[in-house]
């Protein structure tokens, strides 16, 4: 029977063929669903992001004052100011403000002129105790604080003037994260090296498991190791004062970052088609040539990759340098102590006031981490990207 | 002919009348096992000196095991036994005395997928050079410059000498392949089917190309194509599972074969 051209009917479009996502509709699904779970992830990232950027902003706009001496205005005044007025004064949000009455925002101004009372003697005539310690200014350049013979970089959140110098904590950082990195990543690269081109294969069957088992090591447990025994050991070894510094941090750190690099770099290196190896085997090159020569360079984008997640594991290990080393000295010298930007965050934050200007400066710390990483990561790509239009040619 | 003795010759043994010049691979009941299967079976042939021997046979007949033998590329492979020998120039190459990398530095190889390095094509054909003791840059140009000329590639890359290898097309890499290996002057050239991959063009500038490298070098090739056998070479050994069935010059092979199998699989019977 001949159906009709144009049936209106028709069950399933055209020749009752399905069509679109009802052809396959569990495909469809899954698809679908697998999109959205990825989009969640970007959606995530740029929470935690907005998050901890949001929690930093006043710091960032210069909103709020750390000055130990506040400005202080008489109680009786409290009906010449404009309602503005008083709310910047009290810090009061509009909606606070128009639940309070009279008598309450004038206890309110009582608390200030109290608290400007009970300022120690010795701070009263500090130009520093007037000055708003989280400007710029004093994040970012060295001041000269009363008591001390030069400018200095000083991180030092609590106390009678609190002195937020961010320079110590990010000095900090980059001193551990480098040594980490500069331990870990020859290394690493060469484990790689020699598990994936020069090792017989009984013995990469038990080093690439026994390395990559390093990563399963929480790092608490890592930390604990080095504070006890590696620090002992490195200082009977290299004889320096301080035994708790930046170089032992460093090389327990180096212990967190060797599994990450050597995995990538080790599935970089053996995906490196073995066609290369041959030819250079034909050629008369050595195993060890063959391994430098071609199969490094053919791999240098993956291993490159390898050494830029490493720096962002290096950068945003917490737990080993917090309980290795944690004094903000301001010191390129590997054998002084450090205090990286997560170790402050991680002991303070517990400690700091929901809210306040300490509060808000972990958050920016925060942010800055967030931003190091991806910064690295862009730079990353972009490099590897540009290796492999070389490599292959295309310019 | 060859003054070394020969203890026992296998029913397998062939010698063609004339091998051309002198013998320059021999081949003494040779026998290769990965693990426990037999894949080359007590296998005897001397090929000869500058002139063309193809390697025919369906896959699987050990055609490309035997051509690796002679570069010892066999070795990277885990669980291969040898017993028997092959000799180059006299020297048993599978000596515990003799160097691999010595060896490889005679016996060139060119694979059956062209394999640049990603490198520049200038880089392709000094890495070879460099590996054996060429450094100054004079010399390195020159060899360079003549090599690629020697593959007939020099006038498509002189321009791009220092752009990478893998932008050339495929029959431009096969050629590449062979510019490297002829750089570093082996006397033999191992060629593992080497234009299976390519178009017909392509195969016939290579097929070309090793007609002129004939007169310098002696050329091993393993084939698929019966056509490329006959058009290129001057003796032909057919192998068939593990076994040579039939080595001769390859007017013989291809007009007149001894044996039943190897004309069956000339014409195309089988295989």
């Amino acid at each position: 029977m001949q159906p009709a051209p144009n049936q209106s009917n028709a069950p399933h479009g055209w020749l009752g063929i399905h069509r679109g996502h009802k052809a396959r509709p569990l495909e469809w699904f899954a698809e679908k669903f697998i999109f959205a779970v990825a989009l969640s992830t970007i959606a995530v990232v740029l929470l935690i992001f907005v998050f901890v950027a949001r929690e930093a902003f006043p710091v960032v706009l210069g909103k709020s004052n750390t000055a130990l001496i506040q400005p202080v205005i008489p109680p009786a005044d409290l009906d010449k100011l404009s309602p503005a007025k008083i709310q910047e004064y009290l810090a009061l949000t509009p909606k606070q403000f128009a639940g309070m009455d009279r008598e309450t925002l004038r206890t309110l101004m009582d608390v200030k002129v109290e608290a400007a009372n009970e300022v120690p003697v010795q701070f009263r005539d500090d130009p520093d105790a007037k000055r708003n310690t989280i400007e710029w200014n004093l994040m970012v350049k060295p001041h000269q604080w009363r008591g001390y013979d030069k400018p200095e970089y000083i991180w030092q959140p609590v106390g009678e003037i609190k002195k937020f110098n961010l320079i110590p904590l990010v000095i900090g950082t980059l001193k551990v994260t480098l040594i980490g990195l500069f331990f870990a990543v020859p290394l690493a690269v060469g484990a790689a090296i020699y598990v994936s081109q020069l090792a017989r294969p009984r013995v990469r069957e038990i080093v690439k498991p026994t390395i990559e088992m390093l990563s399963g090591i929480p790092s608490v447990v890592v930390g604990f190791f080095a504070l006890l025994v590696m620090a002992t050991f490195l200082q009977n070894l290299c004889g320096y004062q301080t035994r708790l510094n930046a170089f032992v941090a460093g090389i327990a750190l180096g212990f967190a970052v060797i599994p990450v690099v050597f995995s990538i770099a080790e599935d970089a290196l053996t995906s490196v088609p073995q066609a290369y190896t041959q030819a250079a085997l034909a050629l008369g090159s050595s195993r060890w040539q063959t391994a430098w020569q071609i199969v490094l360079p053919a791999a240098l984008p993956g291993v490159f990759a390898a050494t830029v997640l490493g720096f962002g594991r290096a950068i945003g290990e917490t737990m080993i340098v917090l309980m290795v080393c944690s004094a903000s000295v301001v010191s390129w010298n590997v054998f002084d102590s450090a205090r990286s930007i997560t170790t402050t965050i991680a002991a303070e934050m517990a400690e700091a006031v929901s809210g306040g200007p300490h509060y808000r400066i972990l958050f920016l710390l925060g942010a800055l981490l967030f931003a190091a990483t991806f910064i690295s990561n862009m730079i990353g790509d972009f490099v590897i990207h540009r290796f492999k239009t070389k490599m292959e040619g295309k310019r | 002919m060859t003054d070394i003795l020969m203890p026992k010759l296998s029913v397998n043994d062939a010698r063609p009348a004339a091998t051309g010049g002198a013998s320059l691979i021999e081949v003494q009941n040779l026998s290769l096992f990965y693990g426990a299967s037999k894949a080359l079976k007590n296998i005897s042939v001397t090929l000869g000196e500058k002139v063309v021997t193809a390697f025919i046979g369906p896959s699987g007949c050990g055609k490309s095991t035997l051509l690796r033998c002679f570069n010892r590329m066999n070795d990277l492979i885990d669980n291969v036994r040898i017993e028997g020998a092959v000799k180059i120039g006299g020297h048993d190459i599978n000596n515990s005395s003799v160097d691999v990398i010595e060896l490889r530095k005679r016996v060139g190889m060119v694979f059956q997928r062209s394999n640049p390095f990603p490198k520049s094509v200038y880089e392709n054909v000094a890495y070879g050079l460099r590996l054996h003791g060429v450094k100054a840059k004079s010399e390195l140009d020159r060899i360079v410059e003549q090599s690629l000329r020697g593959a007939a590639l020099w006038d498509e890359v002189k321009d791009r000498l220092h752009s990478s290898a893998l932008g050339l097309s495929g029959g431009q890499q096969q050629r590449l392949c062979i510019a490297r290996a002829i750089a570093i002057k082996p006397e033999i050239i191992l060629m593992d089917e080497p234009a299976s991959a390519l178009d017909p063009l392509a195969t016939a500038r290579i097929e070309e190309l090793i007609l002129e490298l004939k007169k310098d070098f002696t050329i091993v090739i393993v084939t698929h194509n019966m056509q490329q056998a006959a058009r290129i070479s001057d003796y032909t050994a057919f192998f068939y599972i593990g076994e040579l069935v039939e080595y001769d010059t390859t007017t013989k092979i291809f007009t007149n074969p001894a044996k039943r199998q190897t004309e069956d699989y000339v014409t195309g019977r089988f295989g």
